[in-house]
């Protein structure tokens, strides 16, 4: 059951997984996450599919090393099972009657930007891709990007590759050169879809964005991901992950997200001196 | 002849000042001797008005009267007729609202321990007995179960036992519900949740985790892998939030999450990699099972005070009054008559405390409990740095969004047909928590059998 069909670093933190889940391969659609569990002791852990197969029963994943969860996740290898996966979980992102949207990915959430884009591209909307990283060594799926996107901006914030800035710059840009959005589309770190949002509000274009708040069972159990929308209180895991940009409370969602990072940097730490010790 | 004696033999339990630092079971249990005393209590009265208050209908007099005589497998064998979770039941039923309330002997002194004694003969069953349940012959009908919570357990293991080839597909990654993520180790321990997934198990059940119905696959889909019945067991899962001020500050939980991070996840074991926040000022708001569940985990994870904050007053606690006697033996703040108006919080986001108003109980309301209104000019502060919520649970929409034709009220409960648990489609039936809301283990064990009945009955038809 789930086992790794392939494993492959996609860069130094950012690793790509294939995995059987042939019941999850056949109801995927993009936007849409599994919940899992690496080893039977571990946390469970939402990653979002950033692509299936129905026909070979697997589903992809690309995770980020950031925590104890992905850490132990990282621990697998091919041909290694992971303990639990459930999904597909969530509501898919829209997708149907868009004729030009632009696509925004920062870092490792391009790799859930990438399966939007090509479906988009795939439905025969025209997708102008802007994805972002820290420098040249972060950066992934660059190829597949430019495959779906008739426009592709590259951005790093040390300029190491493509142009140097922020992908609000290059979003901004690509507005003012005149082309009109039916629809942006953001997934990336809390804070640049905040601010792609402010900039999108000041066009006044329709804007998705993806959350990835802390959450347990995946089914609207325990309420840890809620988040206020539009002065409501929603849950990411059934109500999301993909909402009004504009509407959401990006700051309460930022300050939430922060809620274990003393645990987090002690798992960190902790795993840092198990790996010392090996060495 | 009876043993007159007016006082249920009292239980064995761990002191409450070790127990309220450890997760070990409170409750230790009779001993044979005092089971077979406590079974002499008994008057095996000819109305039986215990048994009319059982939702699964034990015959309570025939096992107690089994344990008065020393036949602790045959007391088994007739709680087995009635109830495939007695274990459980003996531990977190409402006995004193139930069996025990009807009692004859509580008129005059207190009722027959039938709750302790129930406990006694499954725990009995449990480390004596050597015959394995056996896999009865394939009728041949396949039925599919949607959840592994005690309705859903119930209704398998009463359909297998008839032959059925029954799947359970359940979302979480171990069986249970409730009774899994909810209830702690120190009032149900999982070992005895699990020992009772093992029997069904043995009886032929398969249960599938890990599989959301509704997203994983759908009940339509179910139909067409072959399922000739279904019952819905999901449960009352979605938690509800006051919609104060404050409530998305860190420091704000769940009950569901709170209870789910150190059961299901085992943060209370040393080691875990299950975050979860450490308080020493932990503030609980509501007054059910649950609450006191959460209240009881926050002092066992070193919390130094926990409140139960209720805005009725203690006789309105709706938690069994075994869970308050404890809670307030283990050193439980009893803030009851106050209702919280905004969680404050720190420059950091994180909790500070509760704003809270005085409450007094003003008219009956439509629950026939009086009215808590609020004392003008009442406002305090109650310091705290974390905040559990446990004022209910409402049902979980995914499969009803994802079945055509299945209704549920202005609440998203499932509506039934009648009693059988028969919803708006043929061949779904449903009960639990899924049905009537948040309510109790044992109804939703009733509610299984029933389903059970019903499927049986309309299938062995065909």
């Amino acid at each position: 059951m789930f086992e790794i069909i392939q494993k492959t670093p996609l860069n130094p933190t950012v690793v790509k997984i294939v995995l059987n889940a042939p019941l999850i391969a056949k109801k995927a659609q993009p936007g849409q996450f599994v919940i899992l569990r690496a080893t039977d002791k571990s946390e469970r852990i939402p990653l979002t599919i950033a692509d299936e197969n129905p026909a070979e029963g697997t589903i992809t994943l690309i995770y980020q090393i950031v925590g104890a969860g992905t850490m132990e996740l990282n621990s697998l290898n091919q041909g290694d099972c992971l303990s639990d996966l459930v999904g597909p979980l969530g509501t898919p992102t829209e997708t149907e009657g868009l004729k030009k949207v632009c696509i925004v990915g920062g870092g490792v959430g391009c790799a859930i930007a990438y399966p939007v884009a090509k479906k988009l591209h795939q439905l025969g909307c025209e997708v102008h891709s802007v994805v972002g990283f820290r420098n040249k060594d972060l950066v992934i799926l660059e190829d597949d990007f430019r495959s779906v996107s008739s426009e592709m901006k590259m951005m790093t914030d040390d300029g190491s590759h493509g142009e140097k800035g922020l992908v609000t710059n290059a979003l901004e840009a690509l507005i003012n050169a005149g082309n009109q959005y039916d629809r942006v589309i953001a997934i990336g770190p809390l804070i640049m879809m905040k601010f792609v949002c402010q900039v999108t509000k000041k066009y006044d274009i329709p804007t998705i964005v993806s959350m990835n708040p802390i959450m347990i069972d995946g089914t609207g159990m325990c309420g840890g991901c809620r988040l206020t929308v539009g002065g409501e209180t929603k849950f990411a895991c059934v109500d999301g992950p993909d909402f009004d940009g504009h509407l959401v409370d990006f700051d309460e969602a930022i300050a939430r997200g922060s809620v274990y990072r003393d645990f987090e940097n002690h798992a960190r730490e902790k795993a840092c001196n198990l790996y010392k010790k090996e060495v | 002849m009876a043993d007159m004696s007016p006082i249920k033999t009292p239980m064995p339990s761990q002191e409450p000042n070790v127990r309220n630092k450890n997760f070990d079971e409170v409750a230790l249990g009779y001993t044979y001797d005092m089971a077979v005393s406590e079974a002499k209590r008994c008057l095996n009265c000819k109305n039986k008005p215990c048994v009319s208050q059982c939702p699964v209908a034990v015959n309570i007099p025939a096992f107690i009267e089994r344990v008065a005589n020393e036949d602790m497998e045959g007391a088994y064998e007739i709680l087995n007729q009635s109830t495939s979770l007695p274990a459980v039941c003996g531990r977190v039923c409402p006995q004193e609202n139930q069996c025990e309330g009807k009692c004859i002997r509580a008129i005059k002194g207190e009722s027959v321990g039938i709750g302790r004694l129930e406990r006694f003969v499954a725990d009995w069953h449990r480390e004596h007995s050597t015959q394995k349940p056996v896999k009865p012959a394939s009728n041949g009908h396949k039925v599919a179960v949607i959840g592994a919570g005690p309705s859903g357990l119930t209704c398998a293991g009463d359909l297998a036992k008839l032959g059925y080839e029954v799947t359970i597909y359940e979302a979480l990654h171990v069986a249970g519900g409730v009774l899994s993520y909810g209830i702690p180790e120190f009032r149900l321990p999982k070992a005895i949740v699990n020992h009772e997934i093992e029997g069904l198990k043995a009886l032929g059940v398969d249960i599938q985790c890990n599989t959301v119905i509704g997203k994983t696959l759908t009940v339509d889909e179910l139909f067409e892998m072959g399922y000739e019945a279904m019952f819905i067991g999901s449960g009352a899962g979605l938690p509800r939030f006051m919609g104060i001020p404050g409530e998305s500050l860190k420091g704000v939980y769940s009950a569901n999450e709170y209870l789910t991070r150190i059961n299901l996840m085992k943060a209370y074991q040393e080691g875990s990699s299950t975050p979860i926040l450490r308080a020493s000022k932990v503030a609980v708001v509501g007054g059910g099972n649950v609450a006191m569940d959460a209240a009881r985990c926050a002092k066992r994870m070193g919390a130094e005070e926990v409140y139960i904050v209720y805005r009725r007053g203690m006789q309105e606690l709706p938690a069994r009054h075994e869970e308050v006697e404890h809670a307030i033996e283990e050193g439980i703040i009893f803030k009851t008559l106050c209702n919280p108006i905004e969680v404050l919080g720190d420059e950091n986001g994180f909790v500070s405390g509760l704003k809270c108003v005085e409450m007094e109980l003003g008219e009956p309301d439509e629950s026939g409990r009086r009215r808590p209104v609020v004392k003008e000019n009442s406002e305090f502060v109650l310091d705290a740095e974390v905040m559990i919520m446990s004022i209910g649970t409402s049902p979980n929409p995914l499969i009803r969004s994802t079945t055509p034709g299945l209704e549920a009220n202005r609440h998203g409960c499932l509506v039934v047909r009648d009693e059988s648990g028969l919803t708006s489609r043929d061949n779904v039936y449903a009960g639990g928590d899924a049905v009537t809301g948040a309510a109790t283990v044992i109804l939703a064990m009733g509610a299984g059998k029933k389903a059970a009945a019903a499927i049986h009955e309309q299938l062995s038809g065909k």
